[in-house]
């Protein structure tokens, strides 16, 4: 890869970046409860919850750095938090 | 056409036939009437230009830069405080490599305070990746203006450009000025073309940061950029004298300089006495001559080199000091003649102001004579 | 309207599990959506969305240096403008950023009235240097440059009220946000940016790293500093408070107590007067915005 004049770049590399190593705990996103009210959508501060094609939703575990606001925010208390096994 | 004119009023006429699209500058003496000259064309429709009248210096460089890098061509001017102000702000639009010209009204640093004349505000910013001209005279501080940022703008180069001359000496003087039309300037500057620029149809980001991964190799695209617009200055140069007979493809000018034994190595306004001065010196059958750098980054290195490699001592006037070393001319010329055994000789002079005459070049061409120098030139030792 | 499905700011970024920095800066680019530019200042947003080149910014984005995104902006509409271009152009700056180092510049592009959106994303202090304070941090918070000791309870002094400094420019759409209200930021920031003239929008955004809690606790923090009255959701049009969001006060210790940065003022020992002058704090912010909800007595 050629250096980019000044330092720049197109959209698309941060990708290459996978957060989800970083990950402590894991956030579980238990069907049953789940209302897809979305909030966690809203409040992942990494945008990485989305709806899957079957209608549930779930994170991107990719990405996913288990900090815990979408557990902790969940109405339902559909999401819980458990140890990452490594 | 000839007109004779005061010369920031011909540096405000040539940046008007260049079509900056964004002009942000804040007001410093001897600056000042380039901006309003420039403000009067626009108020009157004859400069179809965005005019930001900013709030200091460096948010004039910083708009500048995002104008440059939203696809506009910009400009500004500043001098001596305004500049060191805008130290930060240099160093980042080099780096962004956004091709700004800003023209440089010379003056001297403070403190103490002086709104006079010496060229320590655009060398002490002779790292930041920037390009300088030098004008010797107004005519040289107008074309400059052409040259600056047809080189700037070009793809290989994507750098900025100071365009500088000595505040006073050349900012408040009236001089004859071949002034050129707009068909002509269209002929020479092409339209502005970005290299790249902010666009929500291709969206792309300005002003990463690097880490120690990549940074080296960043720092080194600029220098080589930088010592590649040689060749660009050249082409530029040479076409611009093609089509309006001054040629400026060379980056240092001899004058008498072809059987010279002593060289006199100067920049900027100091290049008119020094050639008077010469011209008398020849008549008492002195060989002395004058190379007079016209841009000082890129560096001239070789042609320099090149250009003295004749001559057996070389005295360079300083108009800055780099403050326990040298004057910074000198030592650059020192580096290109490393080797040669040519003795290189600095002189400190005309700092703050202070008048620099005929007498004054011919006595430094005596003190290079006995081997005297690297030294202030022109102490009233009498304060001291 | 705001396309929820929307994501302008990509995941891979570096910042904090937990940053509410990073959720602002997905939230107001959701709000503006694809036909906006964005212009940042250095801190915490900044690095942890660039590092060369890895971009988590999905429409075009400039940063220049810390205290000159205004001035940047400056730059960026007046192009626009002379090409006759429709993108919008949104600041991203901290609360150094802004609060301090920026000020002049910020002040001189209000004035000048550019067409733009300033948002400061406030964390209050200087995190990406290490939690020094700003004039955005809090009275009595421990910062690494106003630490809690023997002699100092922290923070000397109250926040600045950089809202009304802008509002006195003249600023058509002045409004404060937080990342816990979600819609309510994404609604305001859609109305900044549809309204001519330089706008400013201040966005309460927690820092776990900083303020010393965990990140699941981002939200809850921020919405605890709306329901004790120490951060106030409001609106203001041409320099009038027309909308503030109201609560039913809980006590400010309640917030306080989440948060390491105020940990001094409860151990080793209570600091009652202390306290006592933080609560002061929020009554004088809800008489001033009139935010409390009178719960009618049974
Ligand atoms: C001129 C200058 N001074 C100081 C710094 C160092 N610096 C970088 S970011 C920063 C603090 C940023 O604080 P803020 O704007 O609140 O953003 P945050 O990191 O908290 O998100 C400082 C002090 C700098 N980059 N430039
Ligand atoms: S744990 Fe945090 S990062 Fe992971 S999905 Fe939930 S909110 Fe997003
Ligand atoms: S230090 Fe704070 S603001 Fe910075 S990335 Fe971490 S949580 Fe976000
Ligand atoms: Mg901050």
């Amino acid at each position: 890869m050629s250096l980019a004049v000044g330092c720049r770049a197109r959209p698309g590399k941060a990708r290459d970046n996978k957060t989800g190593s970083w990950r402590v705990f894991k956030p579980v996103f238990g069907k049953e409860k789940c209302t897809l009210c979305g909030l966690c959508m809203t409040l992942c501060p990494e945008g990485c919850v989305h709806e899957t094609e079957e209608g549930f939703i779930t994170p991107d575990y990719t990405y996913c750095k288990g900090c815990g606001i979408c557990a902790q925010e969940c109405p339902g208390e559909a999401i819980e938090m458990k140890q990452e096994e490594k | 056409m000839m007109q004779i004119t005061e010369g920031s009023h011909a540096v405000a006429d040539a940046v008007r036939l260049c079509r900056p699209q964004v002009i942000a500058a804040y007001p410093i003496t001897p600056q000042t009437h380039i901006v309003e000259a420039l403000a009067d064309m626009v108020a009157d429709c004859e400069l179809d230009a965005e005019y930001l009248t900013v709030d200091n210096e460096l948010s004039a460089l910083s708009a500048c830069i995002g104008a440059s890098a939203a696809g506009s061509r910009t400009y500004s001017a500043t001098t001596s405080q305004g500049l060191a102000l805008m130290f930060e702000v240099c160093f980042n639009a080099a780096g962004m490599r956004l091709p700004i010209v800003m023209s440089i009204a010379n003056r001297a640093l403070g403190a103490p305070l002086s709104i006079w004349n010496d060229q320590q505000d655009s060398i002490s910013l002779r790292d930041s990746g920037w390009l300088q001209f030098y004008a010797e005279d107004n005519q040289e501080a107008t074309d400059l203006h052409y040259l600056a940022y047809r080189v700037a703008e070009d793809h290989s180069v994507l750098l900025p450009a100071f365009v500088c001359f000595d505040g006073f000496i050349l900012s408040h003087t009236y001089e004859p000025i071949d002034t050129l039309s707009q068909e002509d300037i269209d002929r020479f500057l092409p339209k502005f073309s970005p290299y790249e620029r902010l666009d929500a149809a291709d969206p792309i980001s300005f002003g990463m940061y690097a880490t120690p991964e990549y940074y080296l190799e960043f720092r080194y695209e600029m220098d080589r950029a930088l010592k590649e617009s040689k060749a660009i200055i050249e082409k530029r140069g040479k076409e611009f004298g093609q089509m309006f007979g001054r040629d400026y493809s060379a980056m240092v000018e001899g004058y008498r300089l072809e059987d010279a034994d002593t060289a006199i190595v100067a920049m900027g306004s100091i290049c008119g006495t020094t050639k008077d001065a010469i011209d008398e010196m020849r008549e008492e059958g002195k060989k002395v001559g004058l190379l007079k750098i016209r841009v000082f980054r890129p560096f001239p290195t070789e042609d320099l080199a090149r250009a003295l490699a004749h001559v057996q001592r070389v005295a360079v006037l300083d108009k800055n000091i780099s403050l326990g070393a040298k004057g910074a001319v000198a030592l650059e010329v020192k580096d290109a003649l490393y080797g040669s055994g040519i003795p290189v000789k600095g002189y400190v002079i005309g700092l703050g102001g202070r008048d620099v005459r005929k007498k004054d070049i011919k006595a430094i061409v005596g003190l290079i004579g006995k081997g005297q120098g690297d030294m202030f030139y022109g102490l009233r030792t009498e304060v001291l | 309207m705001v396309d929820k499905t929307l994501e302008l700011f990509d995941c891979g970024h570096r910042a904090c599990g937990g940053c509410g920095a990073a959720l602002a800066a997905r939230l107001v680019t959701k709000a503006a959506g694809t036909n906006t530019i964005v212009v940042s200042a250095t801190g915490c947003m900044e690095v942890f969305s660039t590092p060369y080149p890895e971009t988590a910014w999905k429409v075009p984005w400039i940063h220049s240096l810390f205290e000159n995104a205004s001035a940047v902006a400056s730059g960026v509409e007046a192009s626009l403008k002379k090409q006759g271009r429709t993108e919008k152009v949104v600041i991203m700056a901290g609360d150094g950023a802004t609060f301090d180092i920026g000020m002049i510049c910020i002040s001189g592009a209000f004035e000048r009235g550019h067409d733009f959106t300033y948002i400061c994303y406030d964390n209050e202090a200087y995190m990406n240097t290490g939690i020094q304070r700003s004039g955005a941090t809090p009275y009595d918070a421990s910062t690494t440059t106003s630490p809690a000791g023997k002699c100092s309870f922290g923070n000397k002094r109250p926040k600045k009220d950089i809202p009304q400094i802008i509002a006195a420019h003249g600023a058509p759409y002045v409004a404060t946000a937080s990342i816990a209200y979600p819609a309510d930021l994404m609604q305001k920031v859609e109305k900044a940016i549809n309204t001519v003239g330089p706008c400013y929008i201040q966005v309460h955004a927690p820092c776990c790293t900083g303020w010393g809690f965990e990140g699941e606790q981002t939200i809850a923090v921020a919405k605890l500093a709306i329901e004790t009255g120490l951060w106030v959701n409001y609106e203001m049009v041409d320099g009038k408070v027309v909308k503030a969001k109201k609560v039913v006060r809980k006590p400010v210790e309640e917030y306080l107590k989440t948060q390491k940065r105020f940990r001094h003022l409860f151990k080793p020992t209570r600091q009652d007067a202390e306290i006592a002058t933080i609560q002061a704090i929020a009554d004088r912010n809800a008489e001033k915005y009139a935010i409390d909800i009178k719960l009618k007595k049974e």
